[in-house]
């Protein structure tokens, strides 16, 4: 199932999903633009895909996994030092619940 | 071309460079004064960097360098010993501000060197400045930075290309000779072609992207942009190897890409798939392909016209994935972390949409809609499966062109630099410019750009593409066609 015909409300349904706060203004302009997108990933429902397989990398990539050693990491100070808000030892949040 | 004394030959290759500091007739110092003077004179014409280095520290560099060519032989110098750089401003450089040409890490310094800037240290690299580019490397003309549009040293009001824009026009004003870029679907190729130099994307796997910003990772490898295939392939022996760091990196050799450099091409294969040549392509870039197709054959080389059909799907499904990754990539910038916070009132989840809303451009903004979309509920088998699926077509296809042929042969982009703005409004028609170069990332292949003459004045690119691992390969067919074809193009720019 694909979707050409998109609406504002799909649009700012989508910006919710990805955090992004949209002005009204650009709600429009980017369902357009959007639409048209979508319109040419039309084409791919032509092509005939039955049972393959999907490819995600194009390298034999495995899960690497490296010795349970301690290393040494960078120290907390260079962390934080382009945190927003830091406070001291720790990075200040808004509440997570309201 | 030489560098001899103090006239300073700003567009020589970093090899000639190197044999000047050998002989002793230029030091590190002196090139470093020279090119920090450069860049002067042509920043307020090409835009090309965002950063540039702070002299003290790159003078002290500079001594480093001219220590390392002191002593016995050529005491530990290296290849890019003292040679001049930009580093493409999605790739971290410890100490210097690194903003991915986004308002979202202005001002953000990271604390660590992405590892190919390590390598590059090490071997004594003057890493001159940082270039600009198209924001989190999303963009074909570099006019998606949030600092300024950058100007190709070809012509005025002419994109550079993208999304290393700032290093591609760099390397052609002479503010630099070699640089690093990324390419995602293009964007070391592409914009290499668009200003007349060499562009190389090696094989994905290779070249370790620690310390990258990343926008697509299954597709994102750094390279090199230079004047001759010759430079990129010594860069490329510099900053490639395995990487702890890099899940994604192979533990193979990768100590020469030049190997293999000089020697010829005769009863090499090369295939012409015809797909390439796009209804859109001009027809002085079709021209400037076609006759260079004829000096290959003049090599010895055996080009025959091929097919993959495939290809017709690549920039559909490139624009599938690439933004699906970019949206998972990019939701690490919440506002809380590091870069730019919108002090929004409300909860944790408030400031983070504010922070995006406020800070993110438009075409990254639009990529990551695209790609939250393709990942959503009930969308994800028609566009992100069905994408993936696709890929593993395109890459049977090359599998299968591999039995037959060394390598293939297509125009870098179809048109030559177009006009500032012309492109801007109209997403789908600035995406095609990249329509010869996406699909070599959606098989994880290496690439590359050379220059193959001009059309109404503006240089036209060259693309050859190899198997999996055959860079040395490709790099040497690359380098025959350059040495026979000639092309050392030189903007005439007016300071």
């Amino acid at each position: 199932m694909t979707k050409t015909n998109l609406t504002a409300e799909d649009v700012r349904h989508i910006a919710k999903l990805a955090a992004l706060e949209i002005d009204d203004a650009s709600v429009e302009e980017m369902r357009d633009q959007l639409a048209g997108i979508f319109v040419y990933f039309e084409r791919l429902q032509e092509v005939d895909t039955e049972g393959l397989e999907p490819t995600s990398h194009t390298t034999d990539a495995n899960t690497v996994l490296r010795e349970d050693v301690a290393e040494d990491a960078m120290p907390r100070s260079q962390v934080l030092s382009n945190a927003p808000d830091p406070d001291g030892e720790f990075l200040r949040v808004r509440p997570v619940l309201d | 071309m030489s560098v001899s004394g103090s006239t300073l030959d700003m567009h020589a290759s970093a090899r000639d460079l190197g044999a000047a500091y050998r002989r002793g007739d230029v030091t590190a110092e002196e090139v470093a004064d020279a090119y920090l003077a450069r860049i002067e004179s042509y920043e307020p014409l090409t835009n090309a960097l965002l950063t540039v280095a702070d002299r003290d520290s790159l003078m002290a560099d500079a001594r480093s360098a001219d220590a390392m060519f002191a002593g016995d032989g050529e005491g530990d110098a290296t290849a890019l010993t003292g040679v001049p750089m930009v580093i493409k401003d999605n790739i971290s450089t410890a100490g210097i501000e690194t903003t991915a040409g986004s308002e979202i890490l202005k001002g953000y310094v990271p604390p660590f060197d992405a590892t190919v800037v390590s390598r590059l240290k090490d071997a004594g690299a003057l890493i001159v400045g940082k270039g600009n580019l198209d924001e989190f490397a999303m963009g074909s003309s570099n006019e998606n930075s949030a600092f300024g549009s950058v100007v190709n040293p070809w012509g005025d009001g002419r994109v550079p290309g993208g999304s290393s824009g700032g290093p591609a026009a760099a390397v052609a004003a002479g503010e630099c000779l070699v640089a690093l870029g990324s390419d995602t679907g293009g964007s070391i190729r592409q914009p290499a072609s668009l200003c007349g130099i060499v562009g190389y994307k090696p094989t994905y796997g290779t070249v370790s992207r620690y310390g990258l910003i990343a926008f697509g990772s299954s597709l994102d490898q750094i390279g090199p942009l230079a004047r001759t295939v010759a430079d990129c392939a010594d860069v490329a022996s510099v900053i490639a190897g395995w990487d702890p760091l890099d899940s994604t990196s192979l533990r193979l050799d990768f100590s020469d890409f030049g190997s293999e450099i000089g020697r010829d091409i005769e009863g090499m294969r090369i295939g012409a798939p015809r797909e390439y040549l796009v209804s859109g392509i001009e027809p002085g870039v079709r021209s400037a392909y076609e006759s260079a197709v004829e000096q290959l054959e003049d090599l010895g080389a055996i080009v025959e016209e091929t097919t993959l059909p495939m290809t017709d799907h690549a920039l559909a499904i490139y624009y599938i994935i690439a933004p699906s990754e970019a949206s998972a990539n990019l939701s690490r910038f919440d506002g809380v972390k590091y870069g730019r916070s919108a002090r929004a009132d409300g909860n944790a989840r408030d400031v983070t949409e504010a922070t995006r809303g406020a800070y993110f451009g438009a075409e990254v903004k639009r990529r990551i809609l695209i790609g939250t979309y393709a990942l959503s509920a009930g969308y994800y088998d028609a566009y992100y499966k069905k994408a993936q699926q696709v890929r593993t077509l395109i890459r049977r296809e090359f599998e299968e062109a591999w039995e037959r042929f060394d390598a293939l042969v297509t125009p870098t982009s179809p048109t030559v630099a177009f006009e500032l703005g012309s492109r801007t409004s109209d997403p789908v028609q600035m995406y095609l410019s990249d329509v010869c170069t996406i699909p070599v990332n959606i098989a994880g292949l290496p690439g590359i750009s050379v220059p193959c003459g001009l059309s109404e004045g503006l240089p036209v690119g060259l693309q050859f593409i190899g198997p999996q691992l055959a860079d040395q390969r490709l790099l040497r067919i690359a380098h025959a066609y350059e040495d026979v074809a000639g092309w050392e193009l030189r903007p005439e720019m007016a300071v």
